[in-house]
Formats: C-alpha cells, sequence, structure tokens
C-alpha cells in the first residue's frame, strides 16, 4: 500500500506573525518558514506505517512556491521515498483539495495523511474536502491509527474526548498534536534526500481550475491586550477576586 | 437569504454552540435548522424553541446516529438546494463535516468566523488570532463554521419553529462508529463556563495537578483547562485543552496557573474579559495580557489561595 503525505511550508511555529502596514497579509519577508507542524507529524505517521510493513511507499506532495522544494526535501530527509511539487502560490484548500485528487487519481494510494490545519491559514478543511472529492471516508484530527486489513481504525480527538471510527481503504485521515512525536533527520538522510526523486508540476498538468473563491479585502493586527497589574501576595489577589465578584 | 445552521445535540437538547451559529446564520437572514441524530425528537424540540428559528429540519435515522460526515454530508447537499448558506459550529462536528459539505457544492468554506459583515463578507482569525482577516466570498452558496464566543448566544426559548421531517439519505457504508471515550463532565464545560482555571507544564505531574488546580476549581465553580504542554505530557486528557488547536474560549475571568503564554496558548484564552496570571517567572509573556499578575511558587500560592477563597 502506498501513502500520500501533502505537505504545507509555512511560518515557524515559533515566530510571532506580523501584519504588513499597508493591510494586505502578513509579512513573510526574511522570516522563518518550517514544514507545517502538523504536516510534520503525517510525515512521521505514514514513516511508522511503512516500517511496520503496513506500507511499502510513502510519497509527500506540496502545492505552493518554488521554495517549497526545502520542505519537500524535509520530509524525504525523515524517510520518505519521492516527492512532488505542484508550483502555485497562495492555492486555497478547495483547490489543493482538487489537485492532491487528481494525483490520488495516478497514483491509487491506501492512505492520504494530512495535517489536520495549516498554522498560517488555520482553514482546518484541506482533508475533508479531499476525502468529499474522492467520495471516500475521513477519519479527522487523529491521535491514533492503525491499519487491520482493508480498513483502517481511527482514534479522533473530539470536544468530549476520543472517539474511534472505522473506515474502508483508501481513507483519508488528518493528524491531530498527540498522534506522534515526529524525528528529526540525521545528517547521513539529508544528504541521501538530495537524490531522491521529486517531480516537478503545475496545476495546468492537471487541468485544474485554482482560482481563488475568497478574496481578502483587508488584514489587521487583533486588539492589542494592555498588560495589567501586579499583586503582591495571595491576600491581595483574593481581595481584588472579591472586589470583581467572583469570590464571596 | 436561507441559512441551514447545524445543530448541535446530544439526541435529547440541545449544546449551547448551537446558540452562537444561530445568531450569526440570523444576520444573514431566515434561519433553519438541521437536526440529525437517532432517536433524536426531543432534541428537535428542543430546536424548535429556539429564538428567531424558522423551520426545523429532523433527520432522523440510525445513519445519522454519531454524525459520521461520510453519511452525514450528502444529506445537507440535499437540503443545500433549497438554502443558500450552511453555518455550523466550529465543534469538532462542524470542523468535520462542514469542509465535506463545502467541497461536494465546489464552494470555498469559511472557518471560524468572528463577524458576519454583510452578505458575503465576513472576519476570520488566521496565524493563530495573530491577524484578522476580512474576506468576501465570490460563491453563489456560502458554507462558515462561528467562532462560538464571537457571537452572543440566541435565546434558546421564545421561538417557534416548525418541525419537518425530512427523508434520510441513508448509510454510505464507507465508515462506521466504533466507540467513544467521553469524559465524565463534574464540572462546568470550558466553552460555556464563565470562570476557567488552567494549568500548565509547571504543574509537574498528572497528580500535583489534579491536587492543586481542581480544588481551587471547584472554590471557584469553573471549569478546568490545561495548556497544550501539561496535556502532552499526559497531566489531563485532550478536551482540557486551550489553545489555537484546542478549544477556543473566552470566559468572564481565566486564570493562568504556570503557563507561560505561547502564542498557540493564548489564541485559545486572550478575549476572555480578565485574565489572571499565577507563574514564578516575572518574564512570562503570559504577564503581558493578564490584568492581575502574581509572581511566585504556584506550589504555596495556588493552596493558599484556595484556601482564603
Amino acid at each position: 500500500m502506498k501513502i500520500i503525505v501533502p505537505v504545507k511550508r509555512v511560518i515557524d511555529y515559533n515566530v510571532k506573525p506580523r501584519v504588513k502596514a499597508d493591510g494586505t497579509g502578513v509579512d513573510l519577508a526574511n522570516v522563518k518558514m518550517s514544514m507545517n507542524p502538523f504536516d510534520e507529524i503525517a510525515v512521521e505517521e505514514a514513516l511508522r506505517l511503512k516500517e511496520k510493513g503496513a506500507a511499502t511507499e510513502v510519497v509527500v506532495v506540496s502545492i505552493g512556491p518554488a521554495k517549497a522544494q526545502e520542505t519537500l526535501r524535509t520530509a524525504l530527509a525523515m524517510g520518505a521515498d519521492r516527492a512532488i511539487l505542484i508550483e502555485a502560490e497562495d492555492v486555497e484548500p478547495l483547490g489543493v483539495a482538487k489537485l492532491l485528487a487528481k494525483v490520488q487519481e495516478e497514483e491509487l494510494a491506501g492512505l492520504i495523511i494530512l495535517g489536520k490545519q495549516a498554522i498560517d491559514n488555520d482553514c482546518n478543511q484541506t482533508g475533508q474536502m479531499l476525502a468529499a472529492l474522492l467520495g471516500r471516508p475521513q477519519g479527522t484530527f487523529a491521535s491514533k491509527v492503525e491499519v487491520e486489513g482493508d480498513s483502517v481504525s481511527v482514534t479522533r480527538e473530539v470536544d468530549g474526548g476520543l472517539e474511534t471510527v472505522k473506515l474502508t481503504l483508501p481513507a483519508i485521515v488528518t493528524t491531530d498534536l498527540r498522534l506522534n512525536e515526529p524525528r528529526y533527520a540525521s545528517l547521513p538522510n539529508i544528504m541521501k534526500a538530495k537524490s531522491k526523486p521529486l517531480a516537478q508540476k503545475t496545476p495546468a498538468d492537471y487541468g485544474v481550475d485554482i482560482s481563488p473563491r475568497l478574496e481578502t479585502l483587508k488584514v489587521v493586527e487583533p486588539p492589542v491586550r494592555q498588560a495589567g497589574i501586579k499583586v503582591a501576595d495571595v491576600d491581595e489577589l483574593v481581595a481584588k477576586l472579591k472586589a470583581m465578584g467572583v469570590a464571596a | 437569504m436561507k441559512t441551514l445552521v447545524w445543530v448541535e445535540h446530544d439526541n435529547a437538547s440541545v449544546k449551547d454552540a448551537t446558540l452562537a451559529a444561530v445568531t450569526a446564520a440570523s444576520k444573514l437572514g431566515e434561519v433553519h435548522l438541521l437536526v440529525a441524530g437517532s432517536g433524536c425528537a426531543a432534541a428537535a424540540s428542543a430546536a424548535a424553541q429556539i429564538a428567531g428559528v424558522g423551520k426545523v429540519h429532523v433527520a432522523d435515522d440510525a445513519a445519522f446516529a454519531n454524525a459520521l460526515p461520510e453519511n452525514v454530508a450528502p444529506l445537507i447537499v440535499e437540503l443545500m438546494s433549497h438554502h443558500d448558506a450552511f453555518i455550523a459550529p466550529a465543534t469538532s462536528n462542524g470542523k468535520n463535516i462542514a469542509p465535506r459539505v463545502a467541497a461536494l457544492l465546489d464552494v470555498m468554506q469559511i472557518s471560524d468566523i468572528l463577524s458576519v459583515e454583510s452578505e458575503d463578507t465576513f472576519t476570520r482569525p488566521t496565524y493563530a488570532g495573530n491577524a484578522i482577516a476580512t474576506v468576501k466570498s465570490k460563491d453563489a452558496k456560502k458554507v462558515i463554521t462561528v467562532r462560538g464566543t464571537a457571537f452572543e448566544k440566541a435565546d434558546a426559548t421564545g421561538g417557534s419553529g416548525t418541525v419537518e421531517a425530512v427523508s434520510s439519505t441513508g448509510d454510505k457504508g464507507l465508515s462506521s462508529f466504533i466507540g467513544s471515550e467521553i469524559a465524565k463532565m463534574e464540572r462546568p464545560e470550558l466553552t460555556s463556563a464563565k470562570i476557567i482555571v488552567s494549568g500548565g507544564r509547571a504543574l509537574k505531574d498528572g497528580d500535583t495537578f489534579k491536587a492543586n488546580i481542581f480544588p481551587l476549581a471547584d472554590k471557584l465553580g469553573a471549569a478546568v483547562g490545561a495548556s497544550r504542554a501539561a496535556v502532552d505530557a499526559g497531566y489531563v486528557p485532550n478536551d482540557y485543552q486551550v489553545g489555537q488547536t484546542g478549544k477556543i474560549v473566552a470566559p468572564e475571568v481565566y486564570v493562568a496557573i504556570g503557563i507561560s503564554g505561547a502564542i498557540q496558548h493564548l489564541a485559545g484564552m486572550k478575549d476572555s474579559k480578565t485574565i489572571i496570571a499565577i507563574n514564578k517567572d516575572e518574564d512570562a509573556p503570559i504577564f503581558q495580557v493578564a490584568d492581575i499578575g502574581l509572581v511566585g511558587d504556584l506550589f504555596k500560592i495556588v493552596p493558599e489561595l484556595t484556601e482564603k477563597l
């Protein structure tokens, strides 16, 4: 069984995003970029399934600028077998899902594992949309994934706790934070990744219309919260809480 | 505009998250509801009581028992032939189902909206709430999820909606529900609590977390939350997590104990009315958003505070 893992190049999660002064978006010039953290977890899960013998090949796909090659090389260095870059800027989740559906038509993977959301646009849509377009089942926000024959059992993090669903393969899984802890790529593997195959494509190669449906009119910083006061001890804190009516 | 709202329910009653979604929908025009479940007649009559609601579509079938998106999305798509927008609260069900509906309708979803500016324009948070985008949808139909803390709750009573049964679109046979481990709620629910006491990694382990945070929460009648670090370390289960990818909360009072204040955590709680922080590191970022801060050893402060309240 083949596994496809889509990965996205995003602002590094340790960087505090700054809104551009002209209100057109977030300033990404000279900002550290990394693989979306949820996608790293997705790559790790695919590799573990391969190491357990449940999968034979891990293909990583990125839809993004030319520099997304670095992200794909990171995934290859972690252990993925080959990569596909579909070069396009700022594609919305619906467009990404349409492109991935075309990739799946060619690759016929048994599982497609995605991060549950990208930490830039925070949409949380692509996996569910891809499942819809392919007419396949989805196991979102996964904290445990077990392949059993022609199905996969997915434990999901939901509002009240956990729930488990069983999906017929091929299926789509989106990862939550506690699915696994991604490995670091070793130096020899980083060197080896440079010679792994990376195919370069464009949306036109797949005949997909990716024109945006949403127009961003403006982007602003959220209202700033002012730091308040510091109290010296518990008695003073209790007095404040009583004044607020929180404590009797 | 005619909007269909996904009702979050437990077959017997309607969950609060629905009420904020109804308020968002009412800004677009006529509000219809969808109650999908198995044996959900009681939830449907409760939904019909929500103020301002028109029709309540009820799809009562075993296929809809656990809100499996493979079964529920085709039902919604069918109903969307006579609605202009689909709105779901940004709950785990809403986030699971709405994008599947959007793709089937060939619509780009607008996730987690904070406000309705007009029929086609909305604001939504991006970059963990560090950038608020105003977006305009060019799609003929809209698919939207709603951030519960950003909208007032509609009145749960006073409405007189008409309940109408819709026929089932059946079980698509792609997925099945195996089971769940849903924590028993001994305390208020996080997303609707007035007061939240949250603990971070500094609580050391699960036992000290419970020994310090729980008594204070119970004294205040508060819900208990946690930072990602505390959940990852296994102090408490995942449903306690507050943050960018956990629960988004905005209580009257948020007490952050031993939480440094990573941007991912702030994204989940910075709209709280009053933030109180207790941390031994006086330079912790949490103090930059806290209204009241107390620097010191939480293992001394928290028991003393619980005692004196």
